[in-house]
């Protein structure tokens, strides 16, 4: 059968199962992009090879605007409408990026390490005096990145239990709850603006703070941007962090001889975090659309102008023509140039945060409980469905 | 018009190749080998220059008036 007979198989190729990466993508990385038919909006070109991936990712000539108030191949079931910095491309990206880039450097963010420690340490003395068996997840995963972004954007840490619930409507994936998804943005859109209106009364130094000052006294992004970047911030800020670290401990107590690894040499937790970011799947699938904005041509497929492409980043990072033995986790990799947090001008704002967090996490649970291990079969252990990215619904441990 | 010059370097100790800075300005920045590159090292003043180099997350770009050796950018 030639390519032009084959047919176009649908997207994503099954239901995400665990951490497992679907291998049907092992089997596409010996060719170029590939069509799919997404759940919604039709055709796309997928990526799944690291270099296309990259070229993707960094070429202006593929646009994530272009996406924007259109039907266009998704897996999420709303058209993306609103202009999140997501979904701009340079120069109006990069006037927003520039406005928080400094507070989310590596060196800015490290001044925060004494203070995410601090919170790791009353949260895992929280659990520790409560006893196990313990939930992980709740313990630990979700209020560190979450107490983390509210102090750092100034939101109330209290407010939690409301944009949760709000963020997990969000980012569903359920075809049927399209009413609840978008009432949900709504009703986050209405706290962010509560809160900005607050600091125009009374101005504070937090980043929200700083942004209504870009906003009021520079006009160096209008009233909508800024509403848009305070949630995209706090829901990014969180989410992603939160299922990670229980992705990440998950894979460590069902290889136990990987948790022994890092109880007996702590010092290697950071190249730890850097492989299980590279190994981990977190997208349940590739999401984001790219339009082409010219023909052009990539791995030797031509993609023809206004045609999608989505990359599937996990699949990127198990290319064997970059990473050795790429479907075993190496805590001791040497090159590990993996795109867990993206590539080019949408590589992951947070990321130096989410490092921090995630080796705080992992560092201080391996210090204070090495006798960590999963209190129910790996099996056993339940994952969240129809979500963006993968995590586990909860994580019973005991010490 | 002006002979100010400005000169761009990359610490390629601390560079990540996340490829911000290249996304972002590719007549201006490169990436090779997992790093960034300055496509030209020795530049006329460009305001989007300072822009890429404040948005690094990891600070590698540092932006210096050639003929005064004063930092332009990043910001401290």
């Amino acid at each position: 059968m030639t390519a032009t007979e084959r047919p176009v198989p649908n997207y994503p190729f099954g239901p995400p199962e665990g951490l497992n990466l679907n291998p049907t993508y092992a089997r596409l990385r010996t060719e170029p992009l590939v069509k799919v038919e997404m759940p919604f909006g039709g055709e796309a070109w997928l990526a799944t090879r690291y270099e296309d991936v990259k070229l993707v990712l960094a070429d202006q000539r593929f646009s994530r605007a272009e996406a924007v108030g259109k039907d266009v191949p998704r897996v999420m079931p709303p058209i993306e409408l609103e202009t999140s910095i997501l979904s701009m491309d340079p120069p109006e990206h990069s006037r927003l990026r520039k406005l928080v880039a400094k507070a989310f450097t590596a060196r800015h963010i490290e001044r925060l390490r004494p203070r995410t420690q601090a919170i790791v340490d009353e949260l895992l003395d929280r659990m520790i005096a409560a006893g196990p068996p313990a939930d992980l997840a709740e313990s630990l995963a979700w209020p560190l990145p979450m107490t983390v972004i509210c102090e750092l954007l100034g939101v109330p840490v209290e407010d939690r239990g409301r944009f949760r619930t709000w963020t997990d409507q969000i980012l569903s994936l359920s075809g049927t709850e399209i009413d609840q998804t978008e009432q949900a943005r709504a009703n986050l859109d209405g706290y962010l603006a509560e809160l900005i209106a607050q600091r125009r009364v009374a101005p504070t130094e937090d980043l929200l703070g700083q942004l209504v000052l870009a906003r009021d006294e520079d006009d160096r992004l209008s009233e909508e941007e800024l509403v848009a970047f305070g949630v995209t911030l706090l829901v990014a800020g969180h989410e992603t962090t939160a299922n990670q670290t229980g992705n990440f401990v998950y894979l460590l107590l069902n290889q136990p001889e990987l948790w022994q690894q890092l109880v007996a040499d702590p010092d290697l937790v950071p190249a730890a975090v850097e492989e299980l970011t590279r190994f981990v799947p977190l997208g349940a699938s590739a999401a984001f659309s790219r339009i082409a904005t010219e023909d052009l041509e990539i791995g030797g497929q031509l993609v023809r102008k206004g045609e999608s492409v989505v990359v599937q980043i996990a699949s990127a990072n198990r290319d064997d023509a970059i990473f050795d033995r790429p479907d075993e986790i190496n805590l001791t990799r040497e090159q590990n140039p993996h795109v867990g947090f993206g590539h080019g001008v949408h590589h992951c704002l947070g990321a130096p945060l989410a490092r921090l967090e995630l080796q705080l996490a992992v560092g201080t649970l391996v210090r204070r409980l090495p006798g960590l291990r999963l209190a129910v079969p790996a099996d056993d252990v339940a994952w969240r469905v129809d979500r963006l990215v993968r995590g586990v619904r909860a994580l019973p441990v005991a010490w | 018009m002006t002979d100010t010059r400005w000169r761009i370097t990359v610490d390629h100790d601390v560079c990540i190749g996340s490829a911000v800075c290249a996304g972002t300005l590719p007549s201006r920045f490169k990436i090779v080998n997992d790093k960034s590159v300055p496509v030209e090292s020795d530049i006329e003043p460009d305001d989007d220059v300072l822009g890429a180099a404040e948005s690094c997350p990891m600070e590698a770009i540092l932006v210096v008036d050639a003929g005064t050796g004063a930092v332009l950018a990043p910001e401290v």
